[in-house]
């Protein structure tokens, strides 16, 4: 039967690896912490060494649990983008939804400072971003989904996402001519991305819009799947399209939104994750693709974060060059061996 | 002919179809008057342009009639919720579908969205149903294909099978035998003979084989200028319905062979 086809050993290949590398995770960084003490104080032991235990409990622990949110959170994200748009190549980077997020945090940092300064200092906070961040990309995927019903071609889409991109940066450009070399700074390291920066209480928050926004993207499994037909046939079988769609979009810019908000624009996670899941899972189901597309993503954020660390080392590189290094590769690999992308 | 005792699963009265923009009506086809009955195979021919199309859309509420009404097993076609919709209605269209990556039984399985849960699990009356769509249209043994292994004919047959799991009284097919060989054309539309027999479903489609159709049909809409016919195939030649379908300067309508022949 191919529909009970369950697909067990690779997810439990995979969520041992997730496992296993979210310890290897915490293992590696400046600090040599032995593995031993790391296992203890994971599981609620104490540490003697009190600097040990204030490294894992408030550095790493929170940051391999942020690299976890932002892998999947951004697969998932791409995944519903690119059934949504009927286009192997959409996702949140592609679509501008990230252009749109940092345009949103550009002008909290930057912005801020033309409006006036009394009120740039309270404005700053992490707070703001989230909901700069959010509200941004939600304006923007919002535009691409109007434009792309009225152009039928997908490939003017992504064309339309990349101008999202060019206008995004020449505001940026602008706002940064006008801003100070303090809030130049902030931006471009935002830029960079950066997955070590959350406290606990911000986490809390991080997570809670994270769930929401997964929930209503379990909530469009069905949905997702009768896309694949295309409009007219999920009409015909009886679809709210337009509400499915909101649905859809509201999940991705809650995920994609808050992701680019806390830890900066992250690229081609969210479009490779969807691509390397199908290759192993080879199915458009998105009730397998979505917690297949969670598995690879969280894996594949922390493996990024670990190479960041320079295990070892006193350096962190910029999480979003990790990111594109591998990302890029891998879809111009798929690109060439597949010929044609599927979704 | 014992067609008075068979169920009348989708009638219209006095239908008006064609578009509304602006201010302007654009009258497509008037006065339209059907009867289509359950176990019919029904052919819709016209010349390109004459609104077939417009008609199928209008039957299956794509687009709203501008006057007359429709119903569905006696209830009017408005009053249908979109989901009752779907269980009574089932389309193939022109269109492929958007992701080639599904596979034949998961593409057919889809048809069962109407009655599965929330996650879309199928139960295993679903896959019962779905096997048997899958027989009935002899492509059982492609079902782990994945949709572009697949021929145009092979695709057709497919989507065919997916509007038979949609497990509905009316099946309406726009143009399936478009981009097909002559034998893909025959067997696409004995198919639809056999299965409307065997399943004693309604089945309507628009086609240029209009040779074809006059042979496998049980009825036929004939959409021309001067307004529509219907009636079984036989008396449509009778009465000469067939020869103002075109313009006749190029191609007659010979009445002897059932089919059109250039006229040299």
């Amino acid at each position: 039967m191919p529909t009970t086809k369950t697909y067990k050993t690779p997810f439990l290949v995979l969520a041992l690896s997730l496992i296993a590398f979210f310890f290897l995770n915490i293992s590696l960084g400046s600090v040599h912490i032995p593995p031993k003490d790391i296992f203890n104080s994971l599981i609620g032991g104490v540490l003697e060494n009190k600097s040990w235990q204030y490294i894992i409990h408030d550095y790493r622990l929170p940051k391999a649990i942020t690299a976890i949110i932002v892998g999947s959170g951004l697969g998932i994200s791409g995944l519903l983008m690119q059934t949504l748009f009927r286009n192997p190549l959409a996702g949140p980077f592609v679509l501008g939804i990230t252009s749109g997020a940092s345009l949103g945090v550009a002008l909290v940092i930057m912005g801020t400072s033309a409006i006036g300064g009394v009120f740039a200092s309270m404005l700053i906070s992490k707070w703001s971003f989230v909901l700069a961040a959010s509200l941004g990309s939600f304006l923007v995927l919002l535009t691409v989904l109007i434009v792309s019903s009225r152009v039928r071609d997908t490939m003017a889409i992504l064309i339309i996402g990349l101008m999202f991109g060019s206008i995004t940066a020449a505001v940026v450009s602008v706002l940064s001519y006008f801003s100070s070399a303090e809030e130049l700074q902030q931006y471009i390291f935002w830029g960079f991305g950066s997955l070590g920066n959350l406290q606990w209480d911000e986490l809390k928050i991080f997570v809670a819009i994270y769930c929401i926004g997964i929930v209503f993207s379990i909530a469009s499994i069905k949905a997702l799947n009768t896309l694949l037909l295309g409009e007219n046939y999920a009409k015909s079988l009886g679809l709210d399209i337009k509400r499915s769609r909101l649905i859809i979009i509201i999940s991705t810019s809650l995920l994609a939104g808050t992701i680019t908000a806390f830890a900066g624009p992250i690229a081609f996670i969210g479009l490779a994750i969807p691509h390397i899941t199908r290759q192993v899972f080879h199915t458009s189901n998105h009730k397998v693709l979505l917690p297949a597309v969670f598995l690879f993503g969280a894996i594949i954020m922390l493996v990024c974060d670990s190479i960041a660390q320079l295990p070892n080392t006193d350096y962190t590189l910029p999480i979003n060059a990790i990111t594109s290094l591998i990302g890029a590769p891998v879809v111009v690999w798929l690109l060439v061996r597949k010929k044609k992308m599927v979704f | 002919m014992k067609e008075e005792n068979r169920h009348i699963t989708l009638e219209t009265k006095k239908l008006y179809i064609g578009y509304v923009s602006k201010k302007n009506e654009t009258i497509v086809s008037s006065n339209i008057n059907l009867e289509l009955h359950e176990g019919e195979l029904i052919g819709l021919v016209g010349a390109n342009g004459i609104g077939k199309s417009t008609l199928l859309r209008t039957l299956t509420r794509v687009q709203q009639p501008l006057s007359g009404s429709i119903s569905i097993h006696s209830k009017i076609l408005d009053a249908y919720s979109p989901l009752d919709l779907a269980k009574a209605l089932s389309l193939v269209l022109t269109e492929t579908v958007a992701s080639k990556n599904l596979s034949v039984f998961e593409l057919v399985a889809l048809g069962r969205q109407p009655y599965t849960n929330w996650v879309g699990n199928l139960s295993e009356t679903d896959i019962d149903i779905v096997n048997t769509a899958l027989r009935q249209t002899n492509i059982h043994e492609l079902k782990h294909k994945k949709c572009y292994e697949l021929s145009d004919g092979q695709l057709q047959k497919v989507m065919i099978a997916r509007a038979l799991a949609q497990d509905t009284s009316i099946i309406v097919l726009d143009e399936p035998t478009t981009h097909l060989d002559m034998y893909h054309k025959a067997y696409i539309l004995k198919l639809l003979q056999k299965l409307a027999k065997e399943t004693n479903k309604t089945i309507l489609f628009s086609s240029h084989e209009i040779d074809l159709a006059i042979q496998l049909c049980d009825k036929l809409i004939v959409m021309t200028k001067d307004g529509i016919v219907t009636d079984s195939p036989k008396s449509l030649i009778q009465q000469g319905a067939f020869n103002s379908l075109f313009p006749k300067d190029l191609i007659i309508f010979d009445e002897v062979t059932g089919s059109f022949r250039v006229n040299k």
